[in-house]
């Protein structure tokens, strides 16, 4: 599209910028705000956590508990419970959810309906994959011990990572609804930046997934 | 709505009355990137992931081992801000709006750990 164009299409806002995009981009501002406390919570309570466990451990080991016992009393340890190999091929999946939703958007603004239709839904398949994947991790971690109510470290872990995949899930919904708006020829060119929007939200939760994968899962104390 | 389509001298514009062939792009915009830059991104993405999880598994000193998987994980999330969320690309006004953001959430995280003599460690 020409200057004149692109000029000619300029919204007539006190910005010039279309105000959904900037509502959503003031919305992801002050997700990062809640992410970040979450994940703040977590790393405080996380080393004390597991002091307090191994204290319990001991004391419940001297009163005459076996390890397996004491261990099951006390909850687990980080170490003990997470499986790196499986969270990453989790981590994987997110990522290229990401692809596949810039590759829809991609697909929308050149009117490519099929197309998009069609990465779109691969994006919820990986969507609905990762929180199957959260689903299956969080009934290992329950299976070991650790729940919500445990101890500070379950209640941090559980409440962060649960909170993103209530995000993620969330983003499944928009997803698949953009693919019902699709099937039914609502979805064109001239809309696509419905379809933007929903890429800006799936790409925010994948950025605090990164941050997630990192900070909680690879290093540990 | 300007002055003079408040005056009447000049029809007000609709979103709707834009042309089927025309994607908008706002002032201080630039055009997005084509699938075969998203592909390579991707690509890179991936690659950088298994470079985290290869990294985990080495022996390595404690500070070096965090410090490289930081670097790697602010790569992954700039490449996705700035190529997928097309900051690099759009309106810096977005940029602002997210940094703000993300800036608050960082001195909040600092604060908070550092405070209660918290750590990464």
């Amino acid at each position: 599209m020409d200057h004149a164009a692109a000029a000619e299409h300029t919204l007539e806002t006190s910005t010039g910028l279309d105000n959904r995009k900037l509502l959503m981009w003031l919305f992801l501002a002050s997700e990062c705000l809640f992410f970040g406390s979450l994940i703040a919570a977590f790393l405080l309570y996380r080393g004390t956590a597991q002091d307090t466990i191994l204290q319990t451990r001991d004391q419940l080991i001297t009163q005459g508990l076996t390890l397996e016992q004491a261990k099951r009393e006390s909850g687990p340890l980080l170490s003990e419970v997470l499986d790196i190999p499986f969270t990453s091929i989790s981590a994987f999946q997110l990522l290229m959810s990401s692809v596949t939703m810039v590759l829809a958007l991609a697909a929308i603004q050149r009117d490519d309906r099929r197309g998009a239709r069609i990465w779109l839904l691969a994006t919820a398949l990986l969507g609905i994959a990762f929180i199957s994947g959260q689903a299956f991790e969080f009934t290992e971690f329950h299976q070991h011990g650790l729940s919500l109510s445990v101890n500070l470290f379950g209640t941090t872990f559980f409440v962060l990572t649960g909170f993103h995949g209530a995000h993620v899930s969330v983003g499944v919904l928009i997803l698949l609804s953009l693919v019902v708006m699709s099937l039914r020829g609502k979805l064109t060119q001239a809309n696509s930046l419905t379809v933007e929007l929903a890429g800006l939200y799936w790409h925010f939760v994948d950025i605090v997934w990164i941050a997630i994968f990192t900070l909680v899962y690879l290093i540990q104390p | 709505m300007t002055l003079a389509e408040i005056r009447g001298t000049k029809e007000p514009k609709k979103r709707e009355e834009a042309p089927a062939a025309a994607v908008h792009h706002a002032p201080g915009e630039q055009v997005h990137p084509g699938p075969l830059e998203y592909v390579q991104i991707g690509a890179a993405l991936a690659i950088v992931t298994g470079m985290e999880v290869g990294i985990y598994y080495l022996d390595i000193v404690r500070w070096l081992l965090i410090s490289v998987l930081l670097v790697l994980s602010t790569i992954k999330f700039s490449l996705v801000v700035l190529w997928f969320m097309h900051l690099k690309f759009d309106n810096r006004l977005f940029t602002w709006f997210f940094v703000g953001g993300l800036a608050l959430a960082t001195i909040l995280f600092v604060v908070v750990l550092s405070s209660l003599r918290a750590g990464l460690v």
